[in-house]
């Protein structure tokens, strides 16, 4: 066992899953948390303790459970925006995950409601994205410019699993009205270095938006020290709810938003043939939002806080160094991202020679309890640029242990048995 | 250790040797067919002769053990039978396949395709048996029209 400081064995008693059994007597090996994380005892019983006492809807509700239960909720943003240290409370937008976070965004470009010239869209105008995207950064990108007739056009991936920053005069250019990376690939563990892209960005005078779905559980996210205007993520990575994301974005900017979903909450007043509309962030939560999940996050966002970031960094860093070198040792397999650990999060992609990553992924669940994720994790185009169908990822977080990438590594050295 | 009986011998050995894969030429109808969940995908063309008779079922793609080997099991069980007959194990394959592991295999109907049986017991692996027999019926459809 690798000391970095963090009390992994105090930690895994947080988290009641992680000590059962699954069927036939193995044990949970939970190395999928990039795909969703766990969640501690914390986090439950607040959730339970406020929909057995406290449940009300919330906003609208003129008696006692419903001040109670619009505390809960507006605390629950107080300590979201504390989290990622935006500026101002009202930053934050409260949606039903990232990818309703970025369509969002998306839904402002080139629409008539909207009049503001930063959010002008048609043809002749670009939008850029990057070739590792998980499907939420490109799909609504994609219907954009459908809807818009703009230009979708984006950053390549290099070899070895980075951002291919060098064309990128040409391709953000005066033409740009939006750029919308990844901040940490789901697929790669690759952290997207923001500031070079964000200089290009200024100069051309174009927005740029982060999908920090994959970095706001691993590492310290400070939107006013990354200056970018958008940033999205979603509760159930960073050992929240799900149903539950987030939006942030600079206030102004929310403030020159059209609104997304109509509907109650959202407004200021209404009349039959037309509505005016709430300030933000109220402005873009239409209808009853997830009022439990927002508890659950922000009881969330606490235990990381307490737990501290800095210290969840250097126990991701160690497991993932430790997975690297191990996975070296296992002949035909192939780890698709960095080799090197710098800007670089716990999670590690790869692909085992002759063996389809479904076969890998049975063998390692149904003989070792080990829980991976395989397939194109959501990002298809990353894949395809890679040529391979598909790849088997573990990815790692606060409760994983070196003992848990051992089970791993026995796990696999048995797939390979079975396909020899 | 459930996965195992998954995993039949006759199965790995059709995923190692595939029998009758590559396109070929001539054919009635050519499908593409993928399974959008995990990627998996199949080209299969038939060629259909006089009487109903199944003159060849080739194949290409690329996917897990179990779709793989499933193509493989399906072109010798297919090639040289008739439409009628091919259709018949088509029907009960996809009866194991969507039976949760709750009937017994008919061995009879099935031959070699039985070494599937297994699979049922796996919802999220069912697609993957099912891809390439569910191509194969597309194709005749066309071929035939």
């Amino acid at each position: 066992m690798v000391d970095t400081g963090l009390d992994v064995e105090r930690i895994r008693k947080d988290f009641p899953v992680l000590s059962r059994e699954l069927p036939g007597g193995r044990p949970l090996i939970y190395l999928d948390s990039g795909n969703s994380a766990q969640k501690p005892t914390q986090v439950v019983e607040a959730m339970r303790e406020h929909m057995a006492m406290h449940y009300a809807n919330v906003g609208r509700a003129m008696h006692a459970l419903g001040a109670e239960s619009t505390e809960a909720y507006e605390n629950a943003r107080d300590k979201v925006a504390a989290f990622v240290g935006a500026p101002d409370r009202d930053e934050i937008v409260f949606t039903k995950n990232a990818s309703e976070a970025l369509n969002l965004v998306a839904y402002a470009f080139g629409n008539p409601i909207g009049e503001d010239p930063r959010f002008r869209l048609g043809p002749g105008d670009e939008i850029v994205i990057s070739e590792m995207e998980h499907h939420s950064n490109i799909v609504p990108w994609q219907m954009l410019a459908q809807r818009t007739g703009a230009t979708l056009r984006w950053f390549s991936v290099t070899d070895s699993g980075r951002l291919d920053l060098s064309n990128l005069d040409e391709l953000v250019t005066e033409r740009t009205k939006i750029v919308s990376i990844v901040h940490q690939s789901n697929v790669l563990g690759t952290v997207n270095p923001v500031a070079p892209v964000l200089a290009r960005v200024r100069e051309v005078g174009a927005l740029m938006m982060l999908d920090a779905s994959q970095s706001v559980p691993h590492q310290q996210v400070d939107v006013a020290a990354l200056g970018v205007d958008f940033l999205a993520f979603t509760g159930h990575k960073v050992v929240g709810p799900s149903g539950i994301g987030v939006l942030w974005a600079r206030a102004e900017l929310l403030e020159a938003m059209p609104p997304f979903l109509g509907g109650g909450e959202m407004i200021e007043a209404v009349w039959m043939d037309r509505s005016t509309y709430a300030p933000a962030p109220h402005k873009f939560e239409a209808g009853t939002p997830p009022i439990v999940e927002a508890v659950g996050l922000g009881v969330a966002v606490d235990y990381l806080s307490e737990i501290g970031m800095d210290a969840v960094v250097r126990h991701e860093h160690e497991l993932t160094a430790y997975t690297l070198g191990a996975l070296g040792e296992i002949p035909g397999l192939k780890v698709i991202g960095p080799l090197d650990l710098a800007d670089r999060g716990g999670t590690v992609s790869f692909t085992l020679e002759g063996i389809h990553p479904h076969d890998v992924g049975q063998i390692l669940d149904d003989n070792f309890g080990v829980a991976v994720r395989v397939g194109h994790h959501c990002a298809r185009p990353l894949h395809l640029r890679f040529g391979i169908p598909a790849t088997t990822r573990a990815s790692f977080y606060l409760y994983n242990t070196t003992a848990e990438i051992d089970a791993l590594v026995r796990g696999l050295h048995h797939v390979r048995k079975v396909f020899a | 250790m459930i996965a195992e009986s998954m995993y039949q011998e006759l199965i790995l050995e059709h995923y190692k040797h595939p029998q009758g894969r590559g396109l070929r030429d001539p054919y009635d109808a050519e499908v593409h067919h993928v399974n959008p969940t995990c990627g998996d995908e199949i080209t299969m063309r038939v060629k259909l002769g006089d009487g109903g008779k199944v003159e060849d079922v080739s194949y290409d793609g690329q996917g897990c053990s179990i779709s793989q080997a499933a193509a493989s099991v399906l072109h010798e069980l297919a090639t040289g039978s008739t439409v009628d007959d091919s259709l018949g194990v088509v029907e009960e394959f996809t009866r194991l396949m969507q039976s949760r592991g709750k009937i017994e295999a008919d061995e009879d109907v099935l031959g070699d395709a039985v070494a599937f049986a297994g699979v049922a017991k796996f919802p999220a692996r069912v697609k993957c048996a099912l891809l390439a027999w569910m191509a194969y019926k597309d194709a005749v459809v066309r071929s035939t029209k």
